[in-house]
């Protein structure tokens, strides 16, 4: 029994890490090189296979066959150990999501764990080691400031990120990520109360800080993966290429990998937390995680959850591509002085609305 | 006196960006769909599409060396090419023509003649420069190889590429 | 206000000049260059290309009883002559004007131009003197830019070979005679000179003669074009990529001032420095070009050790060991060794520190003597024989105790010998091969290979003079710098650097980090360098001893100065 389990969540870590979030971190790159091409009257990579989609494969070939070269006033071990240090919690926070509702009677989520929202924020604050480490490990000036800028951003705006999620939580009463989205499925995504309960006048005005929540987090998320325009750690024009200047071939890969990671996990979350997961919306197919649903369904669930975080993925692509860096003085003041501010009281409007409004 | 910058003052509206913001998100967006749907067209696909019938008059492609009307070669050796190169792409060792030979009274022409086509940025001072009028800037610009004493283009190559270039002054004639 | 003093007034401003003072020269020390071709302070001047012609003026004459009138700084009014006058042969008088830039010396300057250029050739791309060619400079910076002649140009004799090491371009020239002069009044073997007459003049060589005198290569440069040029130099490199080094000639004990020009590496040419104390402007061709050896095939670039499969290549620090550790075997009555006068006092300070470290006695220099050629090249061929007595301490005359040593060698009494910067089978040398076979051990520190390396167990590749810094004392007495032109090849060293490791490895380390340091060593323990460092040798040189020595061509020259022929 417990080795049918155990078989179980193997098979679901393994498909889920190796069948989706790698290749999705793959064509991520990919979608952000031909974007970004489209944006700027370019091309973009379009040789390598159909429209350049074998690309990625082309590019992982390269990079590991390109030298890897170990500066050599390194401190090793660290060194070595920093771009692993970046890519595996990106990829443990995974383990928590739900990606879909049900298939043939089993949750298709890996740990279906009580805490699902505070598990990720314990494991994503983790990845700030890696950078930390490859900038210090380095033993060079320009990593050295890429790594105190990260932790300094990550720092900053873990507090608004963990904060602006309390509304969330307070509304939807409950910290498992998985009977969450069933709650929204049946009543309604938060960012679209237009069905079930939430369809009513409490729920449209609860409407107001959860915008604001959701316009928080997305924003944190984006100085929490290090995307532009908050990408100080690697800030070229400054820093040469901040925290792994000198790394090469595939330990340079990890990190450019772990961001991309980072950047799926984050967008899951922020479709699970404020769009309903798998869910469609106008609870249409709904699950209320009681009865089994036919397995059609439950691929239908999985489609829906990865769609929503691909439309996700391209809006980050898009503000990347979009918006001029920030400097580092105007990115610690808006953690500071805005977001965190914005957040609490975010959190007494919302309880606001709910004693009052019945 | 001190220059007073005035910065604009800006409205609250202004002050928290998201209009800019937003108004930046519409304009990539629009170069998105419109580069998506075809209707902006930058980028030529290279080895499908080429360039050749639209070059300019005055392309400047690979250098070349050329021979006049009665096969001489028109380099002297001057090495000033040599001197103008800016990243030092051309290496000559002169020599002198031995009495022997037809054109012995030109005395001197070079031994070797190097063009590194890797370091070569195709800037056209060694046209200029030449007093004699015998290095010319082509308008090949497929300059490959393999390895990278291939792209190292000798004397024998040079004029392979350059061949015989008639109408100019020719300053070495059967009275001189 | 000294009695010989004039004043003159050059382009409007007053200075003062010692009578007789040439105007061109005046002008030069006023800070204004007078172009000039013919013109050369160490030869006579005929005033035959014009082109020094300057505006003059004098005070006008006065009438009879007339006192003209002078100015508050008591200068008297200055009438402008009408035609020009030439700068070169002319002397400065009181109160005399010079006008360098007036629109009479332009409109001058610019017609002598355009009468040079009338007959020359467009030879620029092939003329080995573009670059430094007062022509093509005058042109640029006094010509009009274009010509007016629509005839044919008139053909000269072209690339004659007028002489083993000089060859003439005539349609180059501009017969300025100068090197006519010089063959005649400083080489006295007069055999150039002017045929046919005007546009057709020619310079030749005399019938039957030719131009092949041990200093013909200064004609080369003291023509002002590409008309002569040196065969050895001719078509190697454009002069514009030459980087020039200063140092001294070490082809004999005159030590003439040099200025060595090389690119990437490569030694091309060699050119004398003026030195008014020691080679005037010139310097012999033998000295000029004994620079080949230096690109040879045949130079040591690897420390070498002799096996029972003849030589290999070892790493510096095991033949440095080798080295050490044979000599430390031997009893010190037992070795030899014998140093060159052609090293530096830098090197052969190094060597009598390591004569001292070992106790070594017999310690000696190869001679060489030649003949005093009475102008510049002196007897001693060696060129730091007086700086190897004072620093290596001999007793004796340079190489006096040779020949006790190779007999030392035949009679077994000397067992090893370390031969420094010198072939011992050379002629100068005398040592057969055969001889130092009879060693137990041999080594060597030498530049190139030879048959004393071919003998030698341990063989160490050193530097010639211009791979090296240091100084030298020349015949006269005279410390002088020398100055490295050109990087060492493959693993060869600098001899003092080699001695320096050497005297390490045999526990006599003194921790001198270059040859300045050495030299300042070398200045503590030798009165007569006391109190000088290399770096503050001048360019030129300084007396360091007194011989009573005298430059044979130098007395001469002093001797035409003060008949007013030349400048100087
Ligand atoms: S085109 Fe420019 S870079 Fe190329 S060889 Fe000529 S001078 Fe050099
Ligand atoms: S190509 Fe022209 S400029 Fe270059 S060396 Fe030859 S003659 Fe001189
Ligand atoms: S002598 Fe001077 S001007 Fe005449 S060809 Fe030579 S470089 Fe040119
Ligand atoms: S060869 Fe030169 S130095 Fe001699 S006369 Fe002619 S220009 Fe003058
Ligand atoms: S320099 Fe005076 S005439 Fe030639």
């Amino acid at each position: 029994m417990d080795f049918i389990a155990l078989a179980i969540s193997a098979v679901k870590i393994v498909g889920l890490v190796f069948l989706v979030i790698m290749p999705m971190v793959a064509y991520a790159v990919w979608a952000e090189r031909r974007v970004s091409a489209l944006i700027q009257d370019r091309v973009g990579p379009n040789r390598v296979g159909f429209q350049g989609l074998l690309q990625p494969v082309a590019d992982g070939l390269k990079f590991i066959l390109k030298e890897d070269f170990t500066p050599k006033n390194v401190r090793t071990g660290y060194y070595w150990l920093a771009p692993a240090l970046t890519m595996v919690p990106a990829l443990l926070t995974c383990a928590v999501l739900p990606f879909g509702s049900q298939l043939f009677g089993e949750p298709m989520v890996i740990a279906n764990l009580n805490a699902g929202p505070l598990f990720i924020f314990a494991i994503a604050s983790l990845s700030v080691y890696g950078i930390v480490l490859a900038g210090w490990a380095s033993n060079s000036k320009y990593p050295f400031l890429g790594g105190v800028r990260s932790t300094s951003q990550m720092i900053s705006y873990e507090i608004s990120l963990g904060l602006s999620i309390i509304p969330v939580l307070m509304i939807l009463g409950d910290l498992n990520l998985g009977r969450m989205v069933q709650d929204q499925s049946v009543n309604g995504w938060l960012m679209l109360p237009l069905w079930g309960d939430r369809f009513s006048l409490k729920g449209l005005l609860l409407l107001v800080p959860v915008v604001i929540s959701f316009v928080v987090f997305t924003v944190s998320m984006f100085a929490e993966t290090n995307r532009l325009p908050f990408d100080l750690p690697e800030c070229e024009t400054e820093l040469v290429a901040g925290y792994h200047t000198e790394y090469s071939s595939m330990k340079f890969a990890l990190f450019f990998l772990g961001e991309y990671a980072a950047m799926i996990i984050g967008s899951g979350l922020a479709v699970t937390l404020f769009f309903g997961g798998w869910s469609l919306p106008f609870g249409w197919l709904s699950w209320d995680g009681k009865a089994d649903i036919p397995w059609w369904q439950g691929l239908i669930h999985m489609a829906t959850f990865f769609g929503k975080v691909v439309v996700f993925i391209l809006f980050f692509i898009w503000v990347r591509w979009s918006l001029p860096r920030f400097r580092f003085d105007q990115l610690m003041r808006l953690g500071w002085v805005f977001f965190f501010e914005i957040a609490v009281i975010n959190i007494i409007l919302t309880a606001g609305i709910m004693m009052l409004v019945k | 006196m001190a220059l007073v910058v005035r910065r604009p003052q800006l409205k609250w509206w202004e002050k928290i960006y998201l209009p800019v913001i937003a108004k930046g998100l519409v304009i990539t967006m629009r170069h998105f769909i419109r580069t998506l749907t075809g209707r902006t067209k930058v980028t030529m696909q290279y080895p499908e599409e080429k360039w050749n019938d639209q070059l300019p008059e005055h392309y400047r492609g690979a250098p070349a060396l050329v021979t006049d009307e009665q096969d001489r070669e028109r380099c002297v050796a001057c090495q000033l090419c040599e001197f103008i190169c800016p990243p030092r792409a051309i290496t000559i060792i002169p020599e002198e023509i031995p009495s022997e030979d037809k054109w012995a009274k030109v005395e001197k022409r070079p031994l070797a003649f190097n063009i590194d086509m890797i370091r070569c940025i195709y800037c056209g001072l060694c046209e200029e420069v030449c007093p004699e009028q015998a290095i010319f800037l082509r308008k090949d610009y497929a300059i490959t190889g393999e390895s990278r004493a291939e792209m190292v283009h000798d004397k024998a190559r040079l004029y392979e590429v350059g061949g015989r270039r008639v109408g100019l002054v020719n300053k070495w004639n059967d009275l001189k | 206000m000294a009695d010989d003093l004039v004043n003159v007034q050059i382009d409007g401003t007053w200075h003062q000049f010692p009578k007789g003072t040439r105007m061109i020269e005046a002008c030069r020390q006023a800070g204004v260059e007078v172009p000039h071709y013919c013109y050369h302070p160490k030869l006579s001047s005929p005033g035959n290309c014009r082109m020094c012609l300057v505006e003059m003026g004098m005070p006008p004459r006065p009438k009879p009883g007339e006192e003209l009138a002078r100015d508050e700084d008591g200068r008297l009014p200055i009438q402008w002559m009408p035609r020009p006058v030439i700068a070169c042969a002319n002397t400065v008088s009181e109160n005399l004007g010079i006008r360098t830039e007036s629109a009479l010396t332009k409109s001058c300057r610019e017609g002598v131009m355009e009468l040079l250029l009338i007959n020359h050739p467009l030879d620029c791309p092939i003329c080995d003197q573009a670059g430094e060619c007062r022509l093509q400079e005058f042109s640029v910076e006094h010509g009009t830019g274009g010509s007016r002649f629509r005839e044919d140009k008139v053909k000269k004799p072209k690339n004659v070979d007028i002489g083993p090491r000089v060859r003439l371009d005539d349609e180059r020239c501009i017969m300025c005679s100068r090197c006519i002069r010089f063959t005649a009044e400083v080489a006295d073997d007069p055999v150039l000179g002017f045929t046919e007459r005007g546009s057709h003049t020619t310079l030749a060589v005399h019938p039957g003669r030719r131009l092949e005198n041990n200093y013909s290569l200064n004609t080369v440069d003291i023509c002002p074009v590409g008309a002569l040029t040196s065969t050895d130099f001719r078509f190697q490199m454009r002069v514009w990529f030459l980087k020039e080094t200063e140092s001294i000639c070490t082809g004999c004990g005159r030590g003439c001032n040099t200025e060595v020009s090389s690119r990437e590496g490569s030694i091309l040419r060699q050119t004398p420095r003026e030195n008014n104390e020691v080679n005037s402007t010139w310097m012999c061709d033998q000295g000029r070009l004994d620079f080949h050896y230096v690109n040879s095939e045949a130079r040591l670039t690897q420390p070498l050790l002799k096996g029972s499969e003849g030589h290999r290549a070892v790493s510096w620090e095991i033949a440095v060991k080798t080295l050490a550790d044979k000599l430390a075997g031997f009893e010190s009555s037992k070795i030899a060794i014998i140093a060159s006068a052609r090293l530096t006092n830098e090197d052969l300070y190094l060597v009598r520190r390591l004569a001292q470290q070992l106790g070594v006695k017999e310690l000696d220099v190869i001679a060489r003597f030649g003949e005093d050629d009475g102008y510049l090249v002196a007897a001693d061929r060696n060129p730091n024989s007086r700086g190897a007595v004072l620093v290596l301490g001999l007793d004796s005359d340079p190489g006096s105790r040779i020949s006790g040593i190779r007999r030392d060698i035949e009679s077994g009494k000397i067992a090893a010998l370390l031969a420094i910067g010198e072939d011992l089978t050379s002629p100068e040398g005398g040592f057969s091969p055969a001889l130092l076979s009879q060693l137990e051990f041999l080594g060597q520190i030498h530049h190139t290979a030879n048959a004393t390396a071919d003998a030698a167990v341990v063989v160490l590749p050193g530097a010639t003079s211009f791979e090296k810094s240091g100084s030298m004392v020349n015949v006269t007495g005279r410390l002088q710098r020398l100055a490295p032109v050109v990087p060492l090849p493959g693993e060869a060293r600098e001899d003092w650097l080699i001695l320096r490791d050497l005297l390490q490895a045999l526990d006599g380390g003194n921790g001198a980090g270059s040859s300045d340091e050495v030299f300042t060593l070398l200045a503590h323990e030798v009165s007569a360098f006391e109190g000088r460092t290399l770096a503050s040798i001048s360019p030129l040189g300084e007396v360091l001893i007194e011989t009573g020595e005298t430059v044979p061509l130098l007395e001469r020259e002093k001797g035409r100065i003060a008949k007013g022929e030349i400048v100087g």
